[in-house]
């Protein structure tokens, strides 16, 4: 691949804290290699920053290498960016030419507020976990790993589903800032393994209820969620979710 | 003074026995004490839901806004363990002989024997939690092979075994928060362990949203912090990786071991300039398929498709013709890093070499075109046929590779460059885990224990959950069996007082330097020192330059850093000057244990310990021990030794040839 080099225009969402109203800000980097992540851009926009001693951009990132979830930008309209299956980590600077004027801002969404520039506060899906994402079973219970034998078919669907990495980029591609697929995703997780049946029904309620009270939007399957989502997790599991729901509903007590 | 804890009697029956006899809590006075858990990787979080399992008070902390964010959550390949599902003659010593021989004959018996015992359970404490194993039509758990081993005993979930694992043991922990029984502490860090009589009582966090200092009292102190591999800058590690927990606990006394062994991994995608921030592995079984090879001509500049096949250098195949390509990690990231240095070569940095899949992609289609019966394909046909094969075998990798470099691999041989992915020293623990302080426990990468000097695929995924899940369960009751009669110390204690006011200067100091280099540009050349001179060759000239260069960094650093922003609020400049300062004190002691230790073995290499043909030579008669570092002062330290011995495996020189 030919290397280049690129001068862009960003414009990049900043915003002291929660309690502060935000603002864009224009900024201009150069000599930016076709080579580069975008993150590592925003390295040299930081270190840019520091040098002419403004404050530095803040946001999430750990890993680097798509698996974390950390990273979490909104870039001209799509969270993670222009690359399909992608994470803002792993987008890289050929995507762009020289010239470009590009848009940054934090994933918006009620239930995720700004904790500063593009960094925002996603411990509402620690707490929907907290709910019932989970199989009780204490440390030492454990029966022989083979004792249980669980289809080929239904192994690979639960894994399909639990490669969520819990990123909330389905929150922000959404317009009404639903967590349904993340939600559906690891209730998928658990309710096609045996393991999870025995919780199944009180796990879909109790985790439905807390994601409501987070303030969640409502699912209207639009599928923006799926076309965003860098682990391409299937909408087909909101469907199972649904199902889940209505099912534990109808045979409460 | 070092006295490891080992139980008496035969190997087997060491941790029968140990846990047959070590103190119990009851349940009673298991609620009135309180347990800190630093970290939330696989053996943070594992040992946070076992303890509030139990029905300790356990706070745990870690620095990104959830713990599944862990670095944890990255390894690919798998997690060994002893079970002999695929009837290929496994057991628990074999498990057992090859992590001791893997390690080159530098880790402890009794540890790493344990470690294989309760390698099972964790599989089937996995299971039960609900993570989705790869598994076969018949329903049944499958395995794969790995490095080092002569048995199929890896279980993977594709190439996301970390992940897995950690999501398992984040939902153990979330539900133990749910419970009560567990109060997380994210976007938190540990500045400093506050010791009260001598054993460790609680930490200092600063909370990192508001820039605030926190007191936390525990009757017992976890750090389950992870390995220091960002001390080189350029890592496989995720960016906040880092080495400040297990370092505040050196300074407070706690023996620092081995700091030298770190495994530089053969396969990663190649630095592709001065803004690089990290470094992807490419799983190892690559090598498998792929032969290396660079330009027999220095520096050129032809696209490789264009150098002819008499003018490439398979150097693997030519210097190791009995392994080729398949020499293990450390020879080839060493055969590597030689080809690069004499100007061989390849990329824009000069700092890679060719991984290529034209023979294998040929070969492959040549056997499909037999497996189908025809004859007369065409070589565009078969090479077809051969990219289907490969992109079966290693489809998502190539796309990986794809997309960082935005090379089709299918078409042009990847570049590929070795790069630091795992330390093997930490925090010196004994059989319990305990660290030289009563009280504070090291538990998956941030100690040193089960890896010698040089720890096998899939190992450290089995470490991190034995530890946590298995070990520390029984051994921290021993401890806090005597603790029940301690009360909680309230945090207004003059030791508490003094530990914060020791961070809140530190701070205060770091913030007030004004100076012009930014924290970055300090970590990358401290990066730099360590790659080339305490890396993959390491000898005692180099070494003593860079304690130099580093001793002169930390003066510049301490006089010349710049770092925007406020105390109070969200500063992660601040974060990772913190985090800096410390990995350049820990620069300097690995380059005096590299020093200290003139043998080659595992990880470590010494030039001057080489037999003729360039192998490492290990020098059991001196240097069979762990090396056990005190801190003294600053740039002081005193080594102490904890002789190591084989009762049941004679040691024997690692042989390739």
């Amino acid at each position: 691949m030919e290397h280049y080099t690129m001068n862009l225009n960003l414009k990049v969402w900043r915003q002291k804290n929660s309690a502060s109203k935000g603002e864009f800000k224009l900024y201009r980097v150069e000599n930016i290699s076709s080579e580069m992540s975008f993150l590592e851009m925003f390295d040299v926009l930081n270190e840019q920053l520091i040098r002419d001693g403004e404050d530095p951009v803040t946001f999430d990132h750990d890993c680097r290498e798509g698996i974390c979830g950390a990273c979490s930008m909104y870039i001209n309209g799509k969270p993670h960016g222009p690359w399909q299956a992608n994470t803002t980590c792993q987008l890289h600077m050929r995507a762009f030419k020289d010239g470009d004027t590009v848009v940054v801002e934090p994933w918006r969404a009620n239930a995720f507020p700004v904790i500063k520039d593009l960094m925002v506060d996603r411990t509402a899906f620690d707490r929907i976990i907290q709910a019932g994402g989970y199989i009780s079973v204490n440390t030492g219970n454990a029966v022989d790993g083979n004792a249980l034998p669980i289809e080929k078919d239904k192994a690979d669907a639960s894994f399909a589903a639990a490669m969520c990495i819990g990123c909330g980029a389905c929150v922000a591609a959404c317009k009404n800032s639903s967590a349904m697929l993340f939600l559906s995703a690891k209730v998928s997780h658990l309710a096609l393994l045996p393991q999870g049946a025995p919780e199944r029904k009180s796990r879909v309620m109790n985790m439905v209820a807390q994601m409501d009270k987070e303030g969640f939007g409502s699912c209207t399957n639009t599928g923006a969620c799926e076309a965003t989502c860098p682990k391409e997790i299937s909408i087909s599991n909101i469907a199972r979710l649904n199902q889940e729901y209505l099912m534990a509903g109808l045979t409460a007590e | 003074m070092l006295n490891a804890k080992i139980p008496a009697g035969p190997l087997e029956s060491k941790w029968t026995d140990y846990k047959g006899h070590c103190k119990l809590v009851n349940p009673a006075n298991k609620r009135k004490l309180e347990v800190i858990i630093v970290g939330t990787g696989l053996a943070g979080a594992s040992a946070a839901a076992s303890l509030g399992e139990l029905g300790y008070k356990v706070k745990a902390f870690c620095f990104q806004d959830s713990p599944r964010r862990a670095h944890s959550i990255a390894a690919q390949g798998g997690i060994n363990a002893a079970k002999n599902y695929q009837n290929d003659g496994d057991s628990v010593f074999r498990l057992f002989y090859d992590t001791i021989k893997g390690g080159d004959y530098r880790a402890r018996e009794a540890n790493v024997h344990r470690l294989a015992e309760v390698s099972t359970n964790i599989i089937d404490q996995c299971v039960a939690q609900g993570v989705p194993f790869a598994r076969e039509y018949g329903g049944l758990l499958s395995n794969r092979s790995f490095g080092g081993t002569q048995v199929q005993r890896t279980f993977y979930a594709a190439g996301q075994t970390g992940q897995q694992l950690l999501i398992g043991a984040y939902q153990a922990l979330e539900r133990q928060v749910a419970l009560g029984n567990v109060k997380m502490y994210s976007r938190h860090e540990m500045l400093e362990i506050v010791k009260i009589d001598g054993k460790a009582r609680g930490i200092i966090a600063r909370d990192l949203v508001s820039g605030e200092l926190e007191r936390h009292f525990g009757h017992a102190v976890l750090l389950c912090s992870g390995g220091y591999g960002n001390v080189f800058y350029l890592s496989t590690n995720a960016m906040g990786s880092n080495v400040t927990a297990a370092w505040k606990a050196h300074r407070q006394g706690a023996l620092f071991s081995n700091p030298c062994f770190t495994q530089i991994h053969p396969t990663c995608i190649p630095v592709s300039g001065d803004h690089q921030s990290k470094l992807t592995l490419m799983s190892e079984s690559l090598r498998n398929d792929g032969r290396i090879w660079v330009p027999k001509k220095q520096n050129d500049t032809r696209k490789a498709t264009d150098i002819p096949e008499e003018e490439r250098d398979y150097y693997l195949e030519r210097r190791y013709p009995a392994f080729g390509n398949l020499v293990p990690r450390d020879v080839a990231s060493r055969a590597a890093k030689e080809r690069c240095d004499a100007g061989y070569g390849v990329g824009s940095s000069k700092q890679a070499v060719y991984l290529d899949y034209a023979s294998a992609i040929e070969r492959y289609g040549r056997t499909e075109a037999n497996k189908q019966g025809r004859n007369n394909v065409s070589l565009e046909e078969i090479i077809a046929m051969g990219k289907e094969v490969v992109k079966e075998k290693y489809g998502n990798l190539f796309d990986m590779y794809e997309k960082i470099t935005g090379e089709n691999p299918y078409e042009v041989p990847m570049r590929i460059y070795p790069a630091v992915h795992y330390t093997m020293g930490g925090l010196w623990v004994d059989y319990e885990l305990q660290t030289t302080v009563p009280g504070l426990y090291a538990l998956g990468e941030a100690n040193f224990s089960d890896h010698g000097a040089n720890r096998l695929g899939a190992s450290a995924l089995m470490q991190g959950l034995a530890d946590g899940y298995f070990v520390i369960p029984y051994t921290i009751g021993n401890y806090l069996a005597d603790e029940i009669y301690s009360k909680a110390i309230a945090t207004d204690h003059p030791a508490f007082a003094e530990a914060e006011k020791a961070v809140s200067d530190r701070i205060n100091q770091l913030m007030n330097i004004r100076g012009k280099q930014s924290v970055e540009s300090f970590h990358k050349r401290l990066g730099k020192i360590m790659w080339d001179k305490c890396g993959m060759a390491r000898n005692e000239e180099g070494l003593k330059q860079a304690i130099q260069e580093i001793q002169a960094l930390k003066k510049e650093f301490w006089s010349d850093v710049r770092i925007p922003g406020e105390i109070n609020g969200m500063n992660p400049e601040l974060d990772k000057a913190n985090r800096v300062a410390d990995f350049i004190e820990l620069g300097e002691l690995m380059c005096i244990d590299a020093l200290n230790r003139n043998e080659s073995c595992g990880g470590h290499f010494r030039e001057e310990s080489q037999t003729e043909e360039g192998e490492a030579m290990r020098d059991d008669a001196n240097f069979m021990y762990v090396a056990a570092w005190e801190f003294k002062g600053e740039h002081q330290w005193e080594l102490h030794k904890e002789a190591l011995n084989y009762d049941v495996i004679k040691p024997s020189q690692r042989n390739y040839k």
